[in-house]
């Protein structure tokens, strides 16, 4: 019951560890329809910077406050530079320029930082357990990766629909020439918006740093994962890129952790053990495929296109 | 007015004529390793050529592609690991095992649109790649290599270099010529038509569904095959070979080279893996006269040239090569 | 097969469409003779492109029944209207742009031709396919584009390529929405000219606007108002009658000027 109620705890901070880069992909896919496949690329940047800052400046903090102000910079500037160029064109498009920028990416952190990759040791104040509840112990890493991330959801939640620009960023997946109309430098939202996830990206690599090795190519995994979030929550719907990420994040651990002991037991040890870790891994995609054979436009569609 | 002699047709006679001759320049040289790399040319080709007639000719942009390479180079692999060496068990088999896989996911995937397509595609070439990394009996994520290469009753000896390239190279050929007749025949119109306007297609009345799915299948098809042949060349398959960003390549191939032309995926094949190959030699031989010391180590990091020009084509020259062939050699050709 | 040319070849029953609140389509009855030029005209908002969507199968009406050649087609699917002989051409053009002029049309010509596995010989070689094809080109007037692109042609052209690609089937009956529209006097004219070339050889139903264009080709009007018929006759009669006098042409002779 105890390690069942920790791999919960451990799907809820995977999942909205998820959340934070599903959200960044799922608000420039809605508002500029545009697929990024170098998000992977934003997250390990976050986990390099924040390894590098933290090392220069001796504080876990200060580090990642660094990286943070340092991802949210190449992203707008990426933004400038490349991406917007893109808008407009078809997904092909999106999807081979930004297969080139993963390239780029990877082989830049290799020039800069070596190929061995790095590692960020989890804070001394937070390297402990604590009670969460009665006779339960759980990483406070982890746990405040959980608390974190969560104020982040609500801080996007607030944002998306309670100020200004959040209203320009929701006018803006819906209609496009209104928002022009109206006068906004829609140019700048868009740098603004882009900037948003990228940091967001950052964030979740800078957190899972220390529970990871930080090395090249981290990213090309996960941004699979933040798409086939994006896609099951329906894109653009950042409420369904929560779901589909608390989904995803505790299918993934919970599956992990104890798939295997019920396909022994349904299959006998040898069969069991055997496809237990491909099958494991395979729940998430085989979740996708289900639910978009019976909505092919994901669970919460923002919008029919 | 449409003349044989343009440029783009003479290029790819003279792509067609050097390919076929090779082995004469290898023989008179001795340089095996032209031969070996070519031979990785011809097959992931034929691959990229499987994959233009649904990107290119019918504009299905599936990302999963590679997945197929998979699946017939462990069905070539297990086979022979289990005792049966004979390509006539073998070949067959990776065809019919990712005909098979094809058929299931493109009757699901193709039921969506768009990015949404893109996606399901790569989840189940990721669920390929689980697959085989799970397979502990056949290396899991270590991979699993070839005892021997398949054998054709003493017809063929594939362990022969130049033998295997030929079978290769008939092999691509045949596919460019079988990609010909399907794209100009009623079946290749309809796919093109669903190409350019699919909701059109279906208001005067065609099922697009079942052509999108056939055409599928015929793609994955071609493609398990050039998995067989892959695992013969490097006597080794693994997961890797399904990874998502393999996939990637097969499209970068495909654009690079011109969509929906015939031996656009051919150029785009050959200038891929001639970047890979000699773009660190490039890049080492410009920084050199500014910075002999680092001009070696530059050259490892060949892809941060690569990524941008990647970036640059899509931006640029849509057209690849093909395109630019056609350009340079005049209009006159306008059409197909 | 001889019909009189009296037949009614299409005939629409007590039709009734609604969406929401607001009805598109209200009780109507019209028939359409065989071998007529039948034009509907109406104000904006009269229910004239529901009418035809209904005809043409987009939409499903909520009652009433439809009835093409003897057929009910009520609830049939659109490419099933089309292969019995009913036509239509698309107000907002929808081509397949990057293909030439000639392979719109041979793609319209082979979606009536069985199903396409075909794999082997050249379709763009195929006389049965081609010819066809070249002939419905001819009769839009559009032969000497032939080997364009779809995408050069101009906007007038465009139209007459969805004509081109409604013929290829060799309908019987045309359904038109708003040919005209948006084309220029010169392209206008053309149009005129040959729908009135076409309507010596099949029953066309027109949507349109343009009154002038109307009261030339149309060998009978039916007047739309709210979804209902006002009013239903030669020309003359439409001219004549103070109804529609009344609820439409007072407008439509402001638009003239």
């Amino acid at each position: 019951m105890t390690l069942f109620i920790e791999q919960c705890l451990n799907g809820l901070q995977f999942g909205l560890l998820l959340f934070l880069l599903a959200a960044g992909l799922t608000l420039v896919f809605g508002i500029m329809d545009l697929v990024n496949l170098a998000h992977g690329s934003l997250y390990m940047l976050g986990a390099y910077f924040a390894a590098t800052f933290a090392a220069w400046t001796g504080s876990f903090l200060l580090g990642a406050v660094l990286a943070l102000v340092a991802t949210l910079i190449v992203g707008m500037v990426l933004e400038v530079v490349a991406m917007r160029r893109l808008y407009g064109r078809d997904h092909l498009d999106h999807v081979l320029g930004t297969f080139g920028l993963i390239l780029f990416f990877d082989e830049g952190v290799r020039l800069i930082w070596g190929p061995g990759g790095l590692s960020l040791p989890v804070p001394s104040w937070l390297n402990r357990s604590i009670e969460i509840l009665p006779g339960i112990q759980y990483s406070a890493y982890r746990f405040a990766i959980i608390v974190v991330t969560l104020a982040v959801a609500a801080f996007l939640y607030i944002l998306v629909m309670r100020t200004r620009i959040g209203m320009l960023i929701r006018a803006g997946a819906s209609n496009r020439e209104m928002v022009g109309a109206l006068g906004v430098n829609i140019k700048l939202l868009y740098t603004l918006v882009f900037g948003l996830g990228a940091a967001l990206a950052g964030l979740a690599g800078l957190m899972q740093a220390p529970i990871l090795t930080v090395q090249i190519g981290m990213g090309e995994n996960i941004v699979i994962l933040a798409f086939v979030i994006t896609v099951i929550g329906g894109i653009g719907s950042i409420r369904g890129a929560l779901v589909a990420a608390l989904l995803v994040g505790f299918i993934d651990t919970l599956g992990r952790a104890f798939f295997p002991q019920i396909l022994v037991e349904l299959l006998g040890r040898q069969a069991g053990s055997t496809a237990a870790p491909a099958l494991s891994s395979m729940l998430i995609y085989i979740l996708m495929a289900v639910i978009l054979v019976v909505k092919p436009q994901g669970l919460f569609s923002a919008n029919s296109r | 007015m449409r003349s044989a002699l343009t440029l783009r047709n003479i290029v790819t006679a003279a792509l067609v004529i050097g390919l076929v001759l090779l082995p004469l320049y290898v023989a008179l040289t001795g340089d095996r390793f032209v031969l070996i790399l070519f031979t990785r040319i011809v097959i992931l080709a034929m691959a990229a050529v499987s994959l233009n007639l649904i990107l290119g000719y019918a504009g299905m942009m599936s990302f999963g592609h590679a997945a197929f390479l998979g699946l017939g180079g462990y069905t070539t692999a297990i086979l022979s690991f289990e005792g049966v060496h004979s390509g006539f068990l073998q070949w067959p088999a990776a065809i019919a095992v990712s005909a098979l896989f094809a058929l299931a996911v493109g009757a699901l995937s193709l039921r969506t649109r768009g990015v949404y397509f893109i996606m399901i595609t790569l989840a189940f070439a990721q669920m390929a790649y689980y697959m085989a990394s799970g397979m502990a009996r056949y290396g899991g994520d270590d991979g699993l290599s070839l005892e021997s290469r398949s054998t054709f009753a003493g017809l063929l000896n594939l362990s022969n270099k130049t033998t295997f390239y030929y079978v290769c190279l008939a092999l691509l050929l045949g596919t460019i010529l079988l990609v010909w007749r399907l794209t100009n025949s009623r079946f290749g119109m309809v796919l093109q038509g669903v190409r350019s306007n699919e909701s059109r297609m279906s208001a005067i009345g065609y099922p697009t569904f079942r052509y999108k799915l056939t055409a599928f299948v015929i793609a994955g098809t071609l493609c398990g095959l050039a998995g067989a042949l892959i695992a013969n060349h490097t006597d080794f398959v693994s997961p890797s070979m399904m990874f998502w960003t393999r996939s990637g390549d097969l499209i970068v191939m495909v654009v690079l080279g011109g969509m929906g032309t015939l031996f656009g995926p051919v150029f785009g094949a050959l200038a891929l893996l001639f970047l890979e190959q000699f773009l660190p030699t490039l890049i080492n031989m410009a920084v050199r006269p500014f910075n002999p010391a680092g001009a070696a180590k530059a050259g490892e990091y060949w892809q941060l040239v690569l990524g941008p020009l990647l970036l640059f084509i899509v931006l640029f020259a849509r057209g690849g090569i093909d395109g630019l062939l056609k350009k340079l050699g005049g209009k006159h050709s306008s059409h197909e | 097969m001889s019909k009189r040319k009296t037949d009614p070849i299409l005939q629409v029953e007590n039709l009734q469409k609604r969406f929401g609140g607001i009805i598109a389509t209200d009780d109507l009855s019209l028939n359409v003779a065989a071998g007529e030029l039948h034009a509907i005209i109406g104000p904006n908002g009269a229910g004239k492109t529901t009418l035809i969507a209904q005809l043409s199968g987009q939409f499903k009406p909520d009652s009433g029944r439809i009835y093409f050649a003897g057929d009910d087609i009520t609830a049939l699917a659109p490419y099933k209207r089309s292969s019995l002989g009913l036509a239509r051409s698309f107000q907002i053009t929808s081509l397949f742009l990057d293909l030439s002029v000639l392979d719109n049309v041979a793609l319209a010509v082979q979606a009536h031709a069985g199903h396409s596995f075909h794999f082997w010989k050249n379709a763009r070689k195929e006389d049965a396919l081609r010819i066809p094809a070249r002939a419905a080109l001819e009769r839009a007037g559009l032969i000497g584009r032939a080997d364009w692109p779809a995408a050069a042609l101009s906007h007038g052209e465009h139209r007459q390529l969805e004509l081109a690609m409604a013929l290829a089937g060799e309908p019987r009956m045309l359904l038109l929405d708003e040919p005209m529209a948006g084309l220029g006097p010169e392209e206008s004219a053309r149009m005129v000219a040959m729908l009135r070339a076409l309507k010596a050889e099949l029953t066309i139903l027109l949507v349109e606007h343009d009154m002038e264009a109307v009261f030339a080709l149309a060998d009978r009007i039916t007047v739309l108002v709210y979804g209902r018929v006002i009013a239903s006759g030669t020309p003359n009669e439409i001219r004549a009658n103070a109804q529609v006098r009344e609820a439409y042409l007072g407008e439509a002779e402001v638009a003239h000027v």
